[in-house]
């Protein structure tokens, strides 16, 4: 895959890292989570960061499955992960449409039931479960990175 | 992810095991429909051995929430949440929309 260049002038060390090619199905996140957790559990992160890790990057994941590609069943997903010092970054890269988080909604989680706004809660929780939530897009497809860092 | 019904004369409980996410979501809202679909809008879900819930879980449950609540006819409260699942639904905002109970017999019991 065409390397994207913002991403390794941020994160040099991203490129050299063999990622992760995981088919870009719903079936597939459990493997995506079981991944972040082992690297993260190696990196000495506590139980409680690694569920906040895999939660981001099951979201992350399922957002790219469900609107870059739009439920196309051959695509796929590349996950590269990583501690570096005391902190551990994500990243994502798609071949998909190209989805921008920021132009999600943060939803109102102060409205009642009837107007809670169901879309939007996956990139919320991204963007406060992790330290950095970083996307970008080109002509040789999207990069997700998230980072967070050691409490 | 795997779910287990037990009907009581006021409510029923619905424990779900395993993992709810993306993949399993759709399972998950499907066994909650079956509840209301069989007017029963009084539903306990018992999370105890629930190991992880991603925001598709949570939309099943907002859903739910909504159908169960109209008319007044019922509510779904939540028992024994795990801490880690607990932390996500406080920082989605879903923990003022859910009654939550520490034991099944008092989440049975409120209805």
């Amino acid at each position: 895959m065409p390397s994207l260049r913002g991403a390794e002038a941020a994160y040099p060390f991203l490129i050299n890292m063999p990622a992760n090619i995981f088919p870009a199905r719903f079936e597939f996140l459990d493997e995506i989570r079981e991944m972040v957790a082992e690297v993260a559990r190696v990196g000495g992160f506590s139980e409680k960061a690694i569920y906040s890790l895999q939660l981001a990057a099951d979201e992350a994941a399922s957002n790219i499955i469900e609107h870059a590609y739009e439920g196309e069943s051959d695509a796929s997903l590349y996950v590269t992960c990583d501690v570096k010092g005391d902190e551990i970054v994500i990243a994502m890269r798609d071949t998909g449409k190209s989805f921008n988080p920021k132009s999600v909604k943060e939803p109102d989680l102060k409205a009642d039931l009837s107007e809670r706004q169901i879309g939007g809660l996956g990139v919320y929780l991204m963007r406060k479960l992790m330290d950095s939530v970083h996307y970008e897009s080109t002509r040789a497809g999207n990069l997700l990175t998230m980072t967070k860092r050691k409490e | 992810m795997e779910i287990t019904t037990q009907e009581f004369k006021h409510c029923d409980l619905i424990a779900v095991k395993g993992r709810v996410d993306s993949a399993t979501a759709p399972q998950f809202a499907k066994a909650l429909e079956k509840a209301t679909d069989n007017g029963r809008f009084k539903l306990a879900i018992d999370m105890s051995e629930l190991e992880y819930m991603s925001s598709a879980g949570f939309r099943a449950l907002l859903a739910t929430q909504r159908n169960c609540k109209r008319y007044n006819r019922g509510e779904v409260v939540l028992v024994r949440v795990p801490d880690r699942i607990r932390e996500a639904l406080e920082l989605a905002g879903f923990t003022e929309l859910f009654k939550t109970f520490d034991d099944p017999v008092g989440a049975v019991g409120s209805f």
